[in-house]
């Protein structure tokens, strides 16, 4: 067999080919635009989402505060009895003296409008911790209303005409004169963080919130932690290769996958109408949560048991330990770290949560800070989402702030997830 | 509550003398006993303290019921007949009058007299049970603290205890997939008895509110869920136009294009977008994607909702593409290294490898994350709640407004509501629906993952 | 018989390699290599394990381009063109140069697109008709045409490991390239699917450059004509295939091929 046909060149380097091969390096370069579009687009859609919320939700940890003289005249404080005075009238006749040419009985309730309803308290608190304050006169700073908030902050457009606006041509005057002699000052909003919710945007505050959702995670954690470490390891280490083992295994992985409104309605069910727990309790929301986050801890824990080398096992074993000894001293001290990483992811995405607790009833309006786990709470992502409802302007910054709120904690777990993987996760 | 601390220290104590007796039986040489010194403690503690804690929630259990019939015993003629709610409501009332709360009804001499021996009977109860339940304990642990002994074999009746724990927690998970499948088929069984299951099934008119009048109980017209099937399906739809281009696109390119050093910066960037809460997504959609839709829709003419499907499926295909990515990426990185040397081997350009070889070769996997964002998206309610409206239309457009399954699930319960009413049953019917879909899902999908797996093992 | 003769009298150069270097890292896996490559003859590369056969055969059609971090340094021609200059290519290159590999790795797809997938990608053919007649001839020349004749849309990872290796060849011969590189083709097979392979390798021979790495001294002394000898990143002695094996001009060469190391 010859082969002196074969031609010198190979057909690669043929015109066609080569003309060819542009059309295909094209097309390479045009799919790999298309695909580092769509990494950059979602980095977008980040920078928008967080954007948003930061630029909406910043001054929501501000506050305008005006500076009032108040007198504590004999007329509205009783000096015996100074927790029962009229401080409304002290707070009305301090604004009176301050714009005399208001006189009127409707613009002075109006001017009275400027001072949040918590200034009354304010003054008061203040009688209450120097008692010689009475028949005195005091310089005080009080909380402005949520319209003046929103005005000092600028998001009241002072070119839309007046009908349109949250706020009147008349108090806006009030407003400026008070700026102009520097008696208006935004300060930081220690309110927003410690006290619990309201019906008046500047003081509602997310503190209620947080303590609630730590109650739920203190739940949550406490029933599904043990549970599902123990579980894990019964399923992995002791559980005969049967089927019944498989099937839990199955509906293991299926449950994971279950939406959490789900969740939320077996809570209702069970808990609720069957157990009778109370109702908007941490301890309801927490078992829901609970229950929603064990497939997570038990998936995570097998993982980690499955990680640790055979050899571990064999020595321990070769040394006379009890296979409930291994996994005692060996396995679980040697799996702890990934499987804490594991649980406080699933405490992260607990604490995300909102949908089941809709269910079981933890979208009350509650102002008390909850002190245990059976008082009426509500949680962070559900404050989020009363507050998201809510008509008033001065909502949607605090909406924005308590996302922040939120996203500083669940920033900080993981974190603290991604910290502890890397400072004892051991390579085999 | 006390009491069973009080229980809890007498096991410790007894695991504690248990523990010693083992020693000091020893002299010091602990390794002669056939079991460590801790399984001996565990061992007496555990024959204390099992049937002590038994004994102790059997009385906290059925103490109550007995209370209750003794208190009812005790009543005058006329209430002792009363309806059973009533009697209930009475009986609770008691209850709390004895526990120094008020009561919703006023205070009679026979609401205070079964207060009284409420509070008689219940401190009774916790005596005689508690005191039952130590005695037990003290002579189990006696019993057993005599059989201590050098050779005594205490280590594997105490692992078993502990199997048979550590079997019961595993049991729990799947006692919660049957108290969702009880609770909810339970309820839902009650609404199919008031409103015909085709009808619910097949029926295009969705309107809860009508039923709430007295006069209409239960009519049938209303429960039509079609339209919330089709608005689910209408945003999951768009959900999906958005994620599943994207997310297989940046799954692509980081595992096929990014050197390790943008990988390293990108992943980070998904996990949070992954872990941001989905009632922020809800509250964006609401606040900065409805109206800019709005206004750029009145900007070429359209008419947009101001809770269209639009802007609900587009923030919720933003929350589902670090899922699909994470998805596709995993399947996209089990695919050989053998195959991708292969293609290029041959003078394939990586464009070519990719949607060639690898994306076909990994395309179950990438199949299998598809449907379990589905899913997500299905079950997904915030976005929905906070950004889909309640208005159950039946339409395909996807620039009005649309309401989903979850959404009328959270409208039908959030709120007092009467337990029985068709309108809360409805909503256990729609999560029987929710489950039944997103399990079917899920079944298929995880099945698909494992046999992908297998292929390339 | 005159084309053959004339070969052997005057082998023109197919591939020669100029003192190349190559990295990973910091660490040196090539340390100065000079190797011509033969045209229409079969190059035996042998060594130890760790040696940088693989690592040789990998630059020749540039596949260390896909691994991260590699440095290379020296020349590589390929009818006296460098392949790591501008001008060329490393898609066509790869399409002159095609390769096999160590593991069986056809795609998960069937027989025929499997073979099809190189003509496809490179539009070797212009209508169905062509495209068939490249997939019967290639495997018609990888000796697999009467096997898989009626199973051409069965899925070839179904395929034993003999047949998948020799779909491998017939996969990167339908590509119509100059030289084939084989990693090691042998090592996961049997001896009888080895002896088929080897068979085939002496079969192609006429019509490419074969360079091919191998662990089997006999197979290298069975199937090449050329053989060189690497050791630790370096060329220690290339010679014909007979040469070789019978008078090593190195000590290291003949402990080597007498079993006394490696």
């Amino acid at each position: 067999m010859t082969d002196t046909a074969r031609p010198m060149t190979s057909v690669h380097l043929s015109d066609s080919s080569r003309g060819r091969l542009r059309r295909r390096y094209a097309r390479e370069r045009n799919f790999k635009i298309v695909s580092v579009s769509a990494l950059v687009l979602t980095a977008v859609f980040l920078v928008i989402l967080l954007g948003s919320v930061v630029l909406n939700g910043w001054s929501g940890f501000l506050t305008t505060k005006l500076r009032l003289e108040v007198t504590y005249s004999a007329e509205h404080v009783d000096v015996d009895n100074p927790a029962n005075g009229n401080f409304r009238m002290i707070v009305l006749d301090g604004l009176r003296e301050r714009f005399p040419d208001v006189t009127e009985r409707r613009a002075l309730r109006a001017l009275l409008g400027i001072v949040s309803n918590q200034g009354a308290w304010d003054v008061r608190d203040a009688l209450l911790d120097n008692p010689s304050l009475a028949g005195t006169s005091r310089e005080l700073w009080l909380p402005a209303a949520t319209e003046v908030d929103m005005l000092n902050k600028g998001y009241v457009d002072r070119s839309a005409p007046e009908e349109l606006r949250l706020i009147d041509d008349r108090t806006i005057a009030w407003v400026d004169a008070l700026e102009q002699d520097g008696d208006l000052a935004t300060v930081f909003n220690w309110t927003f963080l410690a006290s619990g919710d309201s019906r008046e945007p500047e003081l509602a505050g997310v503190g209620g919130a947080v303590l609630g959702s730590f109650w739920i995670l203190l739940v949550t954690f406490v029933v599904s932690f043990p549970t599902g470490v123990g579980a894990a390891v019964f399923l992995e280490e002791f559980a005969p290769k049967r089927r019944w083992v498989d099937i839990i295994e199955v509906n293991i992985n299926n449950l994971a996958a279950v939406p959490s409104i789900v969740f939320g309605l077996l809570g209702l069910a069970v808990f609720l109408n069957v157990m009778h727990l109370p109702r908007s309790a941490p301890v309801v929301g927490g078992l829901t949560l609970a229950l929603m986050t064990l497939p997570t801890i038990i998936i995570t824990t097998r993982a980690a048991l499955k990680g640790i080398p055979p050899s571990i096992r064999d020595a321990a074993l070769a040394v006379g330990a009890s296979e409930v000894q291994v996994v005692s001293h060996f396995l679980l001290p040697l799996a702890m770290p990934r499987i804490l990483t594991g649980a406080i992811i699933g405490m992260a995405r607990a604490l995300g949560e909102s949908a089941p607790l809709l269910m079981v009833g933890m979208v009350a309006f509650v102002v008390d800070l909850p002190s245990g786990p059976t008082d009426p709470a509500t949680a962070l992502p559900v404050q989020v989402f009363l507050w998201a409802d809510s008509p008033e302007r001065g909502f949607v910054e605090k909406t924005s702030a308590a996302i922040m709120v939120l996203l500083v904690f669940l920033i900080a777990m993981n974190g603290l997830a991604v910290y502890l993987r890397q400072r004892f996760e051991i390579r085999w | 509550m006390i009491l069973t601390l009080v229980l809890v220290c007498l096991a410790v104590a007894v695991f504690l003398a248990g523990r010693r007796k083992a020693v000091s039986l020893t002299g010091g040489r602990t390794s002669v006993l056939h079991s460590r010194p801790v399984y001996h403690g565990f061992y007496v503690a555990l024959a204390c303290g099992l049937p002590a804690m038994s004994l102790w929630f059997l009385v906290l259990l059925a103490g109550d019921w007995m209370i209750d019939r003794t208190v009812v015993a005790a009543l005058p003629g006329e209430l002792r007949e009363a309806s059973g709610p009533v009697l209930q409501r009475f009986l609770n009332d008691a209850e709390t009058l004895a526990g120094g709360g008020v009561p919703t009804i006023g205070i009679t001499p026979e609401l205070e007299a079964a207060a009284a021996s409420f509070s008689h009977l219940t401190l009774l109860k916790h005596w005689i049970g508690f005191g039952a339940a130590l005695g037990l304990g003290l002579i189990a642990a006696g019993l057993a603290m005599r059989r201590i002994d050098i050779s005594r074999r205490t280590r594997q009746p105490v692992e078993r205890v502990l199997l048979v724990v550590l079997l019961a927690l595993a049991a729990i998970s799947v006692l919660t997939t049957a108290g969702i499948v009880f609770s909810v088929l339970f309820e839902a069984i009650r609404f199919f008895d008031e409103v015909p299951f085709l009808d619910f099934l097949f029926g295009v008119k969705w309107s809860p509110q009508i039923a709430l009048r007295e006069d209409q109980v239960g009519s049938s017209g209303a429960f039509g869920a079609v339209p919330l099937f089709t608005g689910t399906l209408l945003i999951t739809l768009i959900a999906m136009l958005v994620a599943g281009p994207v997310g297989l696109l940046s799954a692509v390119y980081l595992t096929e294009y990014a050197d390790p050093r943008l990988r390293a910066t990108a992943k980070p960037i998904l996990e949070i977008l992954a872990g941001i809460p989905t009632v922020v997504y809800g509250f964006f959609a609401a606040l900065v994607v409805a109206p800019a839709l709005r206004e750029a829709g009145a900007g070429i003419g359209l008419d947009v909702a101001s809770e269209s499907a639009l802007a609900a499926g587009l923030v919720m295909g933003m929350m589902i593409i670090p899922f699909v990515s994470s998805l596709t990426d995993d399947a996209l990185a089990a695919v050989p290294a053998d195959l991708r040397d292969a293609s290029l081997g041959l003078g394939a350009t990586q464009q070519e490898t990719v949607t060639r070889v690898i994306i076909p070769a990994a395309l179950p996997g990438i199949v299998a994350g598809f449907l379990l964002a589905v899913s997500r998206a299905i079950g997904e309610t915030m976005i929905v709640v906070m950004a889909a409206g309640l208005a159950a239309n039946l339409t395909a457009n996807p620039l009005e407004a649309v309401t989903t399954v979850t959404v009328q699930i959270v409208t039908l319960l959030v709120g007092d509501q009467e337990f029985d009413s068709a309108k809360t049953l409805a909503a256990f019917a729609l999560g029987l629906t929710l489950f039944l879909v997103t399990l079917g899902l899920n079944i298929v999908a995880l099945r698909m993952v494992q046999k992908y797996q297998e292929q390339y093992d | 018989m005159v084309e053959a003769a004339a070969t052997r009298d005057a082998p023109r150069v197919k591939m020669r390699t100029r003192g190349l270097k190559l990295w990973y890292g910091d660490k040196q896996a090539l340390a100065g290599i000079d190797l011509d490559v033969a045209e229409h003859q079969v190059t035996a590369l042998i060594g130890p394990s760790g040696c940088g056969k693989t690592t040789f055969l990998k630059c020749l059609n540039r596949m260390t381009d896909t691994i991260n971090d590699v440095t290379t340094e020296g020349s590589v021609t390929l009818d006296d063109v460098d392949i790591r200059d501008r001008s060329v290519d490393v898609v066509q290159l790869r399409a002159r140069v095609g390769m096999v590999f160590q593991k069986p790795n056809p795609f998960p797809k069937t027989v025929y697109d499997n073979i099809a997938y190189g003509p496809r990608i490179h539009g070797l053919a212009a209508n169905r008709r062509e495209l068939d007649d490249i997939v019967e001839s290639s495997l018609r020349r990888a000796g697999l045409w009467e096997e898989v004749q009626g199973r051409l849309g069965d899925l070839a990872t179904g395929m034993s490991g003999g047949q998948q290796q020799r779909l491998c060849i017939a996969r990167s011969i339908a590509v119509a390239p100059e030289v084939i590189l084989m990693d090691e083709p042998c090592s996961a097979l049997d001896p009888i699917s080895t002896a088929r392979i080897e068979e085939l390798i002496d079969d192609l021979r006429t019509k490419y450059t074969i360079v091919i790495v191998t662990h089997n001294l006999q197979q290298a002394a069975r199937v090449s004509q050329m053989t060189a000898f690497f050791h630790l990143g370096r060329l220690i002695e290339v010679n014909g295939t007979a040469e070789l094996f019978q008078s090593p001009a190195e000590s290291m060469t003949e402990d080597y091929i007498t079993g006394r190391f490696g």
